[in-house]
Formats: C-alpha cells, sequence, structure tokens
C-alpha cells in the first residue's frame, strides 16, 4: 500500500496537499481499497465553502455509500470534474488523477492537526 | 459438493418486447351490439413504438418462467442479516384474503367498516402491549417512512415546546436510513462511534447539548448486540431536553422479554414486514407502524382510530397532528396478516419465538466462531456479525456470498454494518429447524474450506445458477435502464 511522503493525511482516510495558496484533496489508497470497485463520486460546486470535519462529497462503491470529510475549512475553488464519468481512476489512481477538490483554505491554523505520512501509516496498521 | 443447491433445467426467458408479434393480442370483446361512434381526435391516443403485442399464454409463461428463477423464504433459508426473512405462514393469507376483509372499499362509511376499524384498534392495541408505548399509528407504509414520522412527531414536539433544536446523534451502527430520515427533518447528523460494538452512556454524555433533538437508536443493534446502556443513555438524553427515537428492526429478538419504551425509549417505529411475519414484498408494501409516549400522543398522525362506549370510529379532531403521512389508513391488508400471526402466537408464542431466534443466531456462532473471524465479541442476540478476514487466498466476503449461492442457500447481508470490514451478517430467525442450520453452517465450513484448497471456486462463484457472476461494478458505473431493441 503506497503513502506517498510529500502528502499529509486526515483519521478519515483523506491525503492532503498544501501548497502556496490552495490545498488539493482526494482520498487514501487504503481507502480506496477498502471501499472496493467505487461506481459513483459526487462533489461540491466550485464556491461551496467547507468546513473543518463535514462531509464536503460522497464516494460511493460497490460494498457502500461514504462520506468525504474537509480536513480543513475553506472555500472550493477547483473539482475534478471527470470523476463523473471515470470513478474508476479513484482506484487506479487515488493520489494522482482521482484528486477531487482544491479548497482555498481560510485557516491555516487548521494543518497542525493533519497527520503525517509516518503517523497515518501507523493508524491504518492498527486497523 | 454438500448443499441443497444442484442444477436441473431452468427455462430460459425472452423480454417481453422480444415476443411480441405484430397484431397478437390477449383479450376478445364481445360483438359490438351499439352503433359505432368517431372519438374525437385529440382523444385517440397516439401509437406507442415498440410497445409488445402479447397473447395471454404468451404473458402467463412469461412471468411464470421468471418466477421459477426467484428465490424466497417459501424456497429455502434466507439468513438476510437486518431483515428478519422469517417464513410467513400461509393462514395469515387466508385471513387477508376474506372477501369481507380484501374489498372492503377504502371509503366506506365508518359505520359499515366497524370489522375493519376493530382489527386496527386491536393490532395497536396489540403492539403497544409488545413495545409498552401509549400511543401508535399505523398509517407508515415502511421501515423508513415509520422513522420520517417520527422524527417529525419529535420535530413538532420539540416545537412545541418553542424550539425546534438542529441535530441528532446516530450511532456508526445504525441503520443508513436513520440519518437520511433525520436529513429529511431538517437536522444535521452527528455520527457517535461505540465502544466494543455498543453505545456508552459516557460518549453520549459528550455530545448531548441543548441543540441536540433526538438520538436515534437500535436496540438490539445491528451487530446484534444488545444496547446494555440504554436506560442510562435515554436518562442523559432526556436530562438534556433531548427526545430518543429506536430503529425497531431488531424487535424480533425482544419480544415478550423487554419493552422499549421502559427503557426509556420515546418513539419507535416496527416492521411488521420483519417481526410480525407480513411478506417483505419487491420492496413493498411494508408496514412501519410508530409507537409513542403520551407526551408525544397528540402529535401522531390523523386519523387515529380509537374506540367509543359502543363502536369504533377515525378520529381526525387533532390540532397537533403532524398530519397524514398515508394515503387511506396505511397498508391495511399488511395489518390484517401481522394481526393474525400476533393473535395465533398470542403472548407466549411470541416469547418463544423470540428466545428461537436469539438460540439460532447463537448457534450458528457457536459452530462458525471457530473458523470465521467475530470482531465484535459481545453475547449475540438474533443476528451474528462475522468478517471476512480469515478467508485465505485473496477470498472475499463477496467471493463467499457468491459461493453460498452454489450452495442452495440466499447469502446473508454483507458489507454492512460499516464498522466491520467485509461483514457477513447473519440472521437466521426462529422459523428454521436445527437441521436447516446445521446444513447452512456445512456449507459456510465447507466454503470457508474451499478458500483454502481451491480458491478459484470461490472467486468464480456462482457457477450453478442460470447466469454466473455479474458484473456489478460495470452495472453501476455504466447502468443500461432502457431496453433498446
Amino acid at each position: 500500500m503506497e503513502f506517498p511522503d510529500e502528502l499529509q493525511y486526515t483519521e478519515d482516510h483523506e491525503w492532503v496537499l498544501v501548497e502556496d495558496d490552495s490545498v488539493t484533496v482526494g482520498i487514501t489508497d487504503f481507502a480506496q481499497d477498502a471501499l472496493g470497485d467505487v461506481v459513483f463520486v459526487e462533489l461540491p460546486d466550485v464556491g461551496e465553502m467547507v468546513e473543518l470535519g463535514k462531509p464536503f462529497g460522497v464516494v460511493e462503491s460497490v460494498k457502500a455509500v461514504s462520506d468525504i470529510y474537509a480536513p480543513v475549512s475553506g472555500e472550493v475553488i477547483e473539482i475534478n470534474a471527470a470523476l463523473t464519468d471515470e470513478p474508476e481512476v479513484v482506484n487506479s489512481s487515488p493520489y494522482e488523477d482521482a484528486w477531487m477538490i482544491k479548497i482555498k483554505p481560510s485557516n491555516p491554523e487548521e494543518f497542525n492537526d493533519l497527520l503525517s505520512v509516518d503517523e497515518y501509516r501507523a493508524l491504518t496498521e492498527e486497523d | 459438493m454438500k448443499g441443497i443447491g444442484t442444477s436441473g433445467l431452468i427455462l430460459n426467458e425472452k423480454l417481453l418486447f422480444e415476443h411480441s408479434a405484430a397484431g397478437r393480442k390477449g383479450y376478445s370483446l364481445a360483438q359490438l351490439d351499439v352503433p359505432e361512434s368517431t372519438p374525437p381526435q385529440e382523444l385517440v391516443r397516439d401509437e406507442i413504438p415498440g410497445f409488445p403485442e402479447l397473447s395471454e399464454v404468451d404473458v402467463v409463461r412469461h412471468f411464470t418462467r421468471l418466477s421459477t428463477w426467484n428465490y424466497g423464504v417459501d424456497s429455502g433459508f434466507y439468513p438476510l442479516g437486518s431483515c428478519t426473512m422469517k417464513y410467513n405462514p400461509k393462514v395469515n393469507e387466508t385471513a387477508a384474503r376474506l372477501p369481507g376483509l380484501a374489498q372492503l372499499h377504502p371509503a366506506t362509511p365508518q359505520s359499515l367498516a366497524q370489522g375493519a376499524l376493530e382489527l386496527m384498534h386491536g393490532l395497536q392495541g396489540a403492539l403497544a402491549e409488545i413495545s409498552g408505548f401509549a400511543a401508535l399509528t399505523l398509517q407508515p407504509a415502511a421501515g423508513s417512512h415509520g422513522e420520517l414520522t417520527g422524527m417529525l412527531m419529535i420535530r413538532a414536539w420539540h416545537e412545541a415546546q418553542g424550539r425546534p433544536r438542529t441535530k441528532v446523534l446516530i450511532p456508526d451502527t445504525a441503520h443508513g436510513t436513520n440519518p437520511a430520515s433525520a436529513a429529511m427533518c431538517g437536522y444535521e447528523v452527528v455520527p457517535i462511534a461505540g465502544t466494543g460494538g455498543v453505545l456508552s452512556a459516557a460518549r453520549v454524555a459528550a455530545l448531548m447539548d441543548e441543540d441536540v433533538a433526538a438520538l436515534m437508536v437500535t436496540n438490539p443493534n445491528t451487530l446484534g448486540l444488545f444496547e446494555a446502556e440504554i436506560r442510562e443513555i435515554c436518562a442523559v438524553v432526556h436530562a438534556r431536553g433531548g427526545l430518543v427515537y429506536c430503529d425497531g428492526a431488531n424487535l424480533n429478538a425482544l419480544m415478550g422479554i423487554a419493552r422499549p419504551a421502559d427503557m426509556g425509549i420515546d418513539v419507535m417505529h416496527f416492521n411488521l414486514h420483519k417481526t410480525f411475519a407480513t411478506p417483505h414484498g419487491g420492496g413493498g408494501p411494508g408496514s412501519g407502524p410508530v409507537g409513542v409516549t403520551a407526551a408525544l400522543e397528540p402529535f401522531l398522525p390523523k386519523p387515529v382510530v380509537v374506540r367509543d362506549a359502543d363502536n369504533y370510529r377515525l378520529d381526525d379532531d387533532r390540532p397537533q397532528s403532524i398530519g397524514r403521512m398515508r394515503s387511506c389508513y396505511g397498508n391495511f391488508g399488511i395489518m390484517l396478516r401481522a394481526y393474525a400471526y400476533i393473535r395465533e402466537m398470542g403472548g407466549a408464542g411470541l416469547k418463544r419465538a423470540s428466545e428461537l431466534a436469539v438460540l439460532n443466531a447463537n448457534y450458528i456462532r457457536a459452530r462458525l466462531e471457530g473458523t470465521f473471524d467475530l470482531p465484535y465479541q459481545g453475547r449475540s442476540l438474533h443476528e451474528v456479525v462475522f468478517s471476512d478476514k480469515n478467508l485465505a487466498n485473496d477470498c472475499h466476503t463477496l467471493d463467499l456470498a457468491k459461493r453460498l449461492i452454489d450452495y442452495g442457500y440466499h447469502p446473508p447481508t454483507i458489507y454492512f454494518p460499516l464498522v466491520v470490514h467485509g461483514a457477513i451478517m447473519i440472521e437466521p430467525t426462529e422459523t428454521e429447524s436445527k437441521e436447516v442450520i446445521d446444513a447452512f453452517c456445512d456449507a459456510m465450513l465447507a466454503i470457508a474450506a474451499e478458500a483454502q484448497d481451491n480458491p478459484a471456486l470461490l472467486h468464480a462463484a456462482p457457477v450453478r445458477t442460470k447466469v454466473q457472476r455479474l458484473d456489478e461494478t460495470g452495472a453501476a458505473r455504466k447502468p443500461k435502464l432502457k431496453w433498446t431493441g
């Protein structure tokens, strides 16, 4: 199972790429593997506000429907609309092609609560 | 291979559209004995392109053949966890088909429908006795509809206190319909994690505040575990002005043993199609009556069946009612079946049914827990949830479920509850004999051995069915919803 070092993570199995003025979010390799074949992804609209720890979208697999939680608060500035037609890339490319949304963060202090790759790997090994 | 599944001649069947032949029809009209007239053009229906033209025998054979592909509680064991797929006694069907009941028009004046009203009143009384609630509505047409009804009453009660509140607490073992019902009533859903598979009063207390309208619980919960702290939990919620909703899906574990109202529950829906042996149908008709405490009684949907000195009537004069939840009076035919079941079983019989449902689940647990992983070790009630952790050679829950079909069993509920990774949720109900349950356990154990020795059997399953492993992923990603010839 792959967890890129340059990313940060949440306990709800989202990955987070923090850049200068945006935060990119997707779900981890662990999450896609646990969900199984993803068949539907629902994302917010650009311009919507998301709040730390609250659901911003939905991933549906053949097994279950799961919420995706915002790792930080802020405004949605871009979404990966291609996932609507090709949800399978969540399984095949969780960290690259299946990025889900970009957020313009409103409170950078929230970054302190994100997990490092080592912390996240330890969490998945507990499960 | 042991098990009840064998292969035999299964007739193929085309779609009705593919049977169609121009001009073929399934009716014959008497010779015209009045002058022919030509209707106005605007009333004449356009031809429906592609509409199948069929004879009576085409239609009868079509549906009869399709029915032979079906699998139901009348064909075999159906251990679908959380669904309580018990056998539906045929005497209930007889009762519901009595012409005086089956042909009763819903608009019949109340004075001429006293028998029907008396039966509804009797069912309300029986459900009140089983659950301990002060009052009931029979209107909701399904469990989820009952949830919506119950949550609307909770909302109305809070509004009557001056503030509707904003949040509903829901444990992580809940049925998916619970958060959906709360959200439909405008509430924000706050999930609560369990401890060892059950809720703790301390954790509820930590989340409970003056914005929480209700806690929605299922007891026993979807892991088949009794919420042992339920009284303390209800007290914690009540102390902060909230109410407790119970999803009655698992009432089959409790009849005659414990009453939800005595636990401190304020509102609960029943699933007549689960606990009280009425058919689940193809997604309906179901019936989801809702019981409430005396404090919530004014908010019941109207009309309510009441008894006066010497007659029964429908009471519409209920100013605080949330209104009508269903046309006419609910699914009356389902109520009749449930009432016939309750009256035939009697109090002692219902208690015995719950005891046997619990015994059967625990017997399955005892036979399988040495082989299958049991993630939550608490004492099981009416159902038991295993995981696929111990299955060898990359075999998973879905493969096990498909292989069970080859052995002649309906698979259990899979991948639910979500707190168990690869969940296999087995609810045998009380209606199965030891022989049936043993044969099922033998099949489960044989499949676990196959996973070890010949995993290809699981990965290819089912192989003995008319159609083999379906591409469920493809069907969900690229659904074909229309016949295109």
